[in-house]
């Protein structure tokens, strides 16, 4: 089945989907970011010396 | 298949904006603007990455326990008028899937915050959520009329979240902005529900108003807004606050006990004379004064800052 002109439902699932691809390149961005900042201030190598220390 | 019947088939198929609405975003702003006051005003200082992360998620999850209130309380929903326009009971949203979203959205939010910032901080994420969805709810909110009172302490925690990314504990300061919004949030629905009247009484919420009745709803309402002020005058003189702080705190309760007080003296015939007119104006009043308390406590926590700053 297609449907020959747009209809009102292929314009939502379009929103619905540009909303859900916005939040999930936000979430990744987010991620990086903490990544980023947890590195820079150390935390990354205070919990991998803390590891060390425990094996 | 025709154009008539795809029409049929579709026409309830959410968008993206339905599934926003189902995180009760003028809630979530409240969930927001009061989480930052409470990083805002707490000693020390994190990176701005982490605060502003922690912040999202705080909101996220306020914004999932709507989500599961929406789920719950959907059969309520379809009934009252304020209500009935949300995504569940206009057909746009199935229970089930904003029962998934809400969950799924709870668990992102809480392990996140405490991969953003501390275990202490999503451990108080999952606790507001468990007691607004269980505790106000799923068990109060259709059992006594002192449900509002109860479920307030749920709206109340974003402050101590807050303050709980920044230092890693609950501060004494902390439970103070916590008392603010526990004690300011039934005077706020009451005054709702005294021009919302309709609503509460078919919906078979036991609000105060329908339980009590409405002269007993305005005495309730007087009797809160005084403590209320006792406690936003009492922050004027904690570490929380200064100067700035008590000015506007005392300006602001002042107008808040002679608003409640109106409230109080005000016979029924005169409230449906004026369509609830001082009730409408208490409610949008009671709104600006929470907005004002925590700006101004955000302002003095830099003001201190500054001043200390200046001293070292």
């Amino acid at each position: 089945m297609s449907f020959g002109k747009e209809h009102d439902l292929h314009k939502r699932r379009r929103g619905r989907n540009l909303g859900l691809g916005l939040v999930l390149i936000g979430f990744v961005a987010i991620m990086f970011g903490l990544t980023v900042v947890k590195v820079t201030e150390g935390q990354f190598a205070e919990a991998l010396a803390g590891a060390s220390r425990n094996e | 298949m025709s154009e008539v019947s795809i029409d049929r088939l579709y026409s309830d198929e959410p968008e993206f904006s339905d599934y926003f609405s189902l995180l009760k975003p003028r809630v979530m702003s409240l969930v927001v603007f009061t989480a930052i006051a409470g990083v805002v005003a707490a000693p020390g200082s994190i990176h701005p990455f982490v605060a502003l992360v922690s912040i999202i998620f705080i909101a996220l999850g306020g914004g999932a326990s709507g989500a599961l209130n929406m789920w719950y309380d959907a059969d309520i929903d379809s009934i009252m008028s304020r209500t009935k326009s949300r995504p569940i009971p206009a057909g746009k949203i199935s229970a089930s899937e904003a029962k998934s979203f809400g969950i799924v959205l709870s668990v992102i939010s809480v392990v996140m915050l405490g991969l953003a910032s501390n275990w202490l901080a999503a451990f108080l994420l999952a606790f507001t959520i468990f007691f607004y969805v269980i505790v106000y709810t799923i068990w109060l909110k259709r059992m006594t009329p002192q449900n509002i009172v109860i479920g307030g302490a749920a709206g109340a925690f974003p402050p101590i979240i807050g303050w709980a990314v920044v230092t890693g504990n609950v501060g004494f300061e902390s439970v103070l902005m916590f008392a603010l919004i526990f004690i300011w949030t039934p005077p706020h629905f009451w005054s709702l529900a005294l021009f919302m009247k309709n609503d509460y009484d078919s919906a078979e919420v036991p609000m105060l108003t329908v339980t009590n009745g409405r002269r007993s709803t305005r005495n309730h309402i007087f009797a809160y807004s005084c403590l209320l002020a006792v406690v936003a005058l009492a922050i004027g003189f904690s570490s929380l606050s200064g100067p700035f702080y008590l000015l506007i705190a005392i300006l602001f309760n002042v107008q808040l006990v002679f608003s409640a007080f109106k409230l109080w003296s005000r016979s029924e015939p005169e409230c449906i004379a004026d369509n609830s007119l001082l009730e409408r104006k208490f409610f949008k009043f009671s709104l600006l004064y929470l907005f004002v308390h925590f700006a101004a406590i955000m302002i003095d926590s830099q003001i201190n800052m500054t001043w200390l700053g200046s001293l070292i």
